[in-house]
């Protein structure tokens, strides 16, 4: 393949990648401090939903921004209010607010814009575009190596080069902090973190809160970045596969990217090789590719490539005798 | 010389529900002594020790740390008093280093790897004074018992404890460990260090502490100066006041006849890798109430569920009914029942009835089986109804409805349901654990006058009782349990008070 | 947090899962003013779309039929002690076996060999993709939540896998498979009804409902009345009780899933032997989550979900009336009611029942001071 394929490989690489890798490190926070997280795919499309429509009645990038992080705060609390602070099912919690989003956002995007559930096209000031144009070109001019880097590396947008700085910037939080010690501790044993005098709850629930605003660029992104409006559904499982990531990478900021990668990865080729007869094998199905993130985590959960050890007290809720 | 008392704890009332954990105890330690608390499981020690470092609060009564009233109403609370714990299950993080797991909560840097040097310099130093030595790097997943263990104490000195709460600390260590433990112990106190030590283990008692409290079934019942008391007397005052020797019914002895069970040389070893039972042989005669004494935690649970089949022995024989089981093929409890072996758990809520089931249901559980209740895989409820009213009617539960939730009846009633049950498959052998805990006196004759017809009709009964004077009023024959050890084995006419005391204290080897 | 008073085993059963209900449908309306439609008006609308007519009763009922099967699946697994969030792919694939077996053998085999044949077939494949997430969690650890919704992804795309490339007649520009010959048909309730002399409008209420019926019987039967139900409601009751009665809890993993996939599996007989007699791509559409939201309503009890399903059917089919009729408005409507559903009976149950029996407390006092 020639190296302008390659450069377009890992432009798409890397911006298929950016939602999964947004909402893979609202999991893992989420995840490491114990509370299971299935609603990402909910929160993404809520987020989504928020940003197109604050986007297209307010015109302003940031007021869309923020709106969405709130909104996608606004429900990983209300997760936490009925799993942390009182012992409700995680897993139940997660499954509702995806299915409630699914429902509401296209209730109110059909009744506020008419448009059978989707926002109308965001402006382009609105959109959040590439952040380097010029230098994206001067650097494909380079012969060689240029054509790969130019558009695959510097021709992103700011969401994009932000989704992979907050990945050592997270590693960082997690390991290198008071909180993250915490946070990583709270995860695995919540009596020791409370005998030891620290608040589980509010370790939790500050963990939520950095899990919405995650999920909020998440959806931003789709909608800003990536299209220019909401339209039904539109997250399209990637929520999931966030959550497959985030396993497969076990729990770890530097897997999770990894895998992210990965899955992004084979998305882009999937659309590629659709109709090319690889030798000896014949036509890949671009099926087998879409599920293969979904197979691979599976397997690895199986305990066949490797094991995953998910945080001891993932899923469990805390509850303390008065 | 006392320079005043570190803790002072009066009136404590703490309930759980319908448990009385904590009545009106008071609790007086010494600055800079050793107090042990001793009582069995069940006697409220933990409960008592989990007030005082604010993880429940009590009911009603009043604590005094260093002369100063004081509310502790969570562990921080605690901590901030001075009061250190180290938990019987303990409160690690296992993926975390030692260095980590002992600054968490009170980290002195934001950033942790600042943090990490400022700590690893003040337990330097710390170590070097108390002589707790333990590898900071490592991850406590890769640290054996022992080093945890040090790790915990040294965890609580590092948050600045002057009282230091150890709950049942040589549960998981090996003498040699615990040798050591009691080194450092030595040297903290000589540091002015008070130490509050609950245990069940008396020799423990004898040798570190300077004073004693008996906890039993949620009372004080003795308070003594360690020069005032023996390990005989702290046996019994655990377990039973008074001792009644011989049985009101005609001390007949035994009239056992042929054996229907026999194990040798029974070893287990559980998930800490401690030896909980050390090559037990028993032997079980038709005809014979065989009762085992000692203070619980001995063995006594675990002897009984490898029996049972509920657990595995890491080495052993069994013959049951001319039937040997080894080790690598042990029997499960579906083959136990078949083969006319019938057990009374311990835990009733967990192990013997399914909370969430009505009662009829709970009263078919391990026998669904049996052609009196169903055909081809069909239950029949009409007879399962009819067998538990038959059952509820025999022992006298209240209510007698069987169509009630298990969960609903009383404690009492709870385990008359689970022993009409056993006993109504007159069983061949029988296995029961604390028969009449939370059963009205009313009940407890009838009960002995249960297990006694069954024992006259043929059946070897195994009795692990918590209550001395269960065993010696049930039992034909009494071995004593020590230490996952048998240290005696008496007919009930050659029992003494003070010999079965040293025995279950394990001072007569 | 004091353990506030609990509530008694009736306001339990039956009054908390109203008030969870209750509050639902007032949030959903709240979201109905919001955007400015009429709560009430929806309401009426709703409910004489799906009961006012024969074609609306009929409708929902066959909306409940897809409902009961999956909400049996989830309830057989809770029974377990389990959570079976795979019942939308557990659903994808008995519908595939369903058709493959319709589309191979149904030219040359009359209806009454062929159908129960499609029957077994559906369940099959529903239980194999509940048994391998199973057999992970039971003897390999991985946790069965995780693994059904990574089966749930597979099983779409290898349903889109077999309609584009192997089952779609060639030339065929709709993603769908041929029609299957008329023996592998379930008769529609207008046809059936019209043997006995009874007029019924067309609708795609089928023989399948029977089918849910039963099942839902066997169910009953099945976990109260067998040994085997009686193992398995043990294990997922008191896993340490089940151990001491000799029970095997990863056979009791295995067995519950089993039958959990195979009750989803089945809402290939209803969807694409009873309604579309081909084989296509979206026949579940979220029928698998339904379920959830059916099996908590209705207490993980038959009789319940069989309620329950009905209830949803009435809203789906009332909800498409809506959708037609009121203005702005559309079907996920009752998605996002479910969803609301699904996160008051579920998870906020604990939110709400304290508040509950506060209010109970309250109101007996206040009774018993006027009484």
């Amino acid at each position: 393949m020639d190296e302008a394929l390659w450069g377009a490989m890992l432009a798409s690489t890397l911006r298929m990648a950016t939602p999964l890798v947004f909402c893979a490190l609202a999991g893992l926070l989420s995840e490491r401090a114990g509370v299971v997280d299935i609603g990402l795919e909910g929160k993404m499309l809520f987020a989504a939903f928020a940003a197109g429509a604050a986007g297209a009645v307010y015109g302003s990038t940031l007021v869309a921004l923020s709106v969405a992080m709130a909104l996608a705060v606004g429900l990983s609390w209300l997760h936490g209010l009925a799993c942390v602070s009182h012992p409700g099912d995680q897993v139940v919690s997660g499954v509702a607010v995806n299915i409630i989003a699914a429902g509401m956002t296209v209730v109110l995007g059909a009744a506020w814009f008419a448009q059978g559930g989707q926002t109308p096209p965001v402006s382009a000031t609105v959109r959040i575009q590439p952040l380097w144009p010029a230098l994206a070109e001067r650097v494909q001019t380079i012969p060689g190596i240029g054509t790969v880097l130019g558009p695959g590396l510097f021709g992103h947008d700011l969401l994009v080069y932000l989704a992979y700085a907050l990945v050592p910037a997270v590693w960082w939080l997690l390991f290198r902090t008071r909180f993250g010690l915490r946070l990583r501790a709270v995860g695995e044993n919540p009596q020791m973190v409370d005998a030891a005098g620290v608040s589980v709850l509010r370790l939790r629930y500050t963990a939520l809160t950095l899990n919405g605003i995650l999920c909020g660029l998440a959806g931003s992104y789709l909608v800003l970045a990536q299209n220019a409006s909401f339209s039904q559904n539109m997250t399209a499982g990637r929520g999931f596969m966030a959550l497959a990531a985030l396993i497969f990478g076990r729990w770890h900021p530097v897997g999770a990217l990894g895998a992210c990668l990965l899955f992004g990865f084979m998305d882009a080729v999937a659309i590629r090789l659709q109709g090319v007869k690889l030798t000896g094998f014949g036509e890949v199905p671009v099926q087998l590719i879409q599920a293969l993130p979904y197979l691979l985590t599976v397997i690895l959960l199986a305990g066949f490539i490797g094991r995953a050890v998910a945080p001891q007290a993932l899923g469990k809720p805390y509850v303390k005798e008065r | 010389m006392e320079a005043g008392l570190a803790v002072r704890m009066h009136g404590i009332h703490k309930r759980f529900g319908a448990v009385a954990a904590n009545v009106d105890v008071d609790l007086t330690v010494r600055t800079g002594t050793v107090h042990g608390i001793v009582g069995e499981n069940g006697a409220g020690k933990s409960t008592l020790m989990s007030v005082l470092y604010g993880f429940y609060s009590a009911d009603s009564g009043s604590i005094e740390v260093f002369g100063q009233p004081a509310t502790i109403r969570n562990a921080d609370e605690a901590i901030a008093l001075g009061i250190g714990m180290v938990h019987q299950h303990f409160m690690l993080v296992e993926t975390l280093s030692a260095l980590d797991n002992v600054m968490l909560g009170a980290e002195p840097h934001w950033r942790l790897s600042r943090a990490q040097d400022k700590v690893r310099q003040t337990l330097d130093g710390l170590m070097q004074t108390t002589g707790l030595h333990v590898p900071l790097q490592a991850l406590v997943q890769d640290l054996a018992v022992g080093d945890r263990q040090r790790l915990e104490i040294l965890k609580a000195l590092y948050r600045g404890a002057r009282i230091l709460v150890l709950d049942e600390p040589t549960a998981v260590l090996t003498p040699q460990e615990t040798e050591q433990l009691f080194g450092v112990l030595d040297a903290l106190r000589r540091q002015g260090t008070t130490i509050v030590l609950i245990t069940h283990k008396l020799k423990e008692v004898m040798r570190l502490c300077d004073d004693v409290t008996v906890m039993r079934a949620g009372r004080v019942v003795a308070r003594l100066p360690i020069e005032q008391a023996s390990v005989e007397g702290l046996a019994l005052a655990m377990v039973g006041r008074k001792v009644q020797m011989g049985r009101p019914e005609s001390a007949q002895g035994t009239r056992a006849s042929h054996g229907l069970l026999q194990a040798t040389g029974i070893m287990w070893r559980d998930v800490y890798g401690v030896q909980r039972l050390h090559g037990l042989d028993l032997s079980l005669r038709a005809g014979e109430i065989v009762g085992v004494a000692g203070v619980s935690g001995n063995g006594q649970s675990e002897l009984l569920d490898v029996l049972s089949g509920l657990l595995v022995p890491t080495a052993g024989q069994m013959t049951l009914q001319g039937q040997v089981f080894s080790a690598d093929a042990w029997l499960d409890p579906h083959t136990a029942r078949t083969m006319g072996l019938a057990h009374v758990p311990e835990d009733r809520q967990s192990r013997a009835l399914v909370m969430d089931f009505v009662a009829w249901e709970s009263a078919v559980l391990g026998y669904d089986g049996l052609s009196d209740y169903s055909h081809q895989g069909w239950m029949d409820h009409a007879a399962m109804r009819s067998a538990t009213a038959a059952m509820m009617a025999r022992f006298d539960v209240r209510p007698a409805a069987p169509e009630l939730r298990s969960s609903k009846f009383s404690g009492g009633n709870q385990q008359k349901l689970v022993l009409a049950r056993e006993l109504g498959q007159a069983p061949r052998v029988l296995l029961v654990g604390q028969p009449t805990r939370g059963v009205d006196i009313g009940a407890i004759e009838f009960i002995y006058a249960r297990l006694r017809e069954l024992r006259d009709a043929g059946c070897a009964l195994l009795v692990v009782s918590s209550e001395l004077d269960e065993i010696l009023a049930l039992s034909d024959r009494v071995i004593v349990m020590n230490q996952g050890r048998i240290t005696g084995d008496l007919a009930i006419g050659d029992c003494t008070e003070a010999g079965l005391g040293l025995l279950m204290s394990g001072a007569a080897e | 947090m004091n353990a506030a008073k609990p509530l008694s085993r009736w306001a339990e059963l039956l009054l908390l899962p109203l008030v969870c209900l209750g509050v639902a449908l007032l949030a959903a309306a709240a979201v109905v003013t919001l955007v400015g439609q009429n709560p009430v008006e929806v309401v009426s609308v709703l409910v004489q779309g799906a009961l006012g007519t024969r074609r609306g009763v009929s409708y929902t009922l066959y909306y409940a039929t897809t409902f009961i099967f999956t909400g049996l699946a989830v309830a057989v697994a809770h029974h377990g002690g389990l959570f079976n969030i795979g019942g939308e792919g557990q659903a994808i694939m008995g519908g595939l076996g369903t058709g493959l077996v319709a589309l191979w053998l149904s030219s040359s085999l009359p209806a009454w060999v062929i159908l129960p044949l499609m029957m077994l077939a559906g369940a099959l494949f529903g239980m194999v993709w509940a048994a391998v997430p199973a057999y992970l969690q039971a003897y390999r650890g991985s946790h069965v939540v995780i693994t059904t919704i990574m089966f749930n992804f597979m099983a779409s795309s290898l349903l889109v896998y077999l309609l584009v490339n192997h089952l779609r007649p060639a030339g065929a520009m709709a993603v769908e498979s041929a029609a299957f010959a008329p023996s592998a048909r379930l008769a529609s309730a207008r046809d059936a009804l019209a043997w006995f002399g009874i007029d019924w409008p067309a609708s795609p209420l089928n023989l399948s409902l029977l089918l849910a019926l039963a099942a839902s019987g066997l169910v009953y039967l099945f976990l109260w009345r067998t040994r085997a139900g009686y193992h398995l409601r043990a294990v997922g009751a008191s896993p340490a009780a089940a151990e001491y009665a000799g029970i095997r809890s990863r056979h009791q993993v295995l067995v519950a899933m089993a039958i959990s996939g195979a009750l989803a599996g089945l809402v290939g007989m209803n969807e694409i032997a009873g309604v579309n007699g081909r084989l296509l791509l979206e026949f579940v559409s979220g029928a698998g989550f339904t379920g959830i939201a059916v099996a908590l309503m209705g207490r993980n009890h038959p009789v319940g979900i069989i309620l329950a399903s009905v209830l949803f059917g009435a809203l789906f089919q009332g909800g498409a009336e809506v959708a037609f009729e009121v203005r702005g408005f559309s079907r996920d409507m009752v998605v996002m009611l479910q969803g609301l559903i699904v996160l008051f009976s579920g998870a906020m149950a604990y939110v709400i029942a304290p508040v509950l029996a506060r209010v109970l407390a309250w109101s007996r006092a206040l009774g018993w001071r006027h009484g």
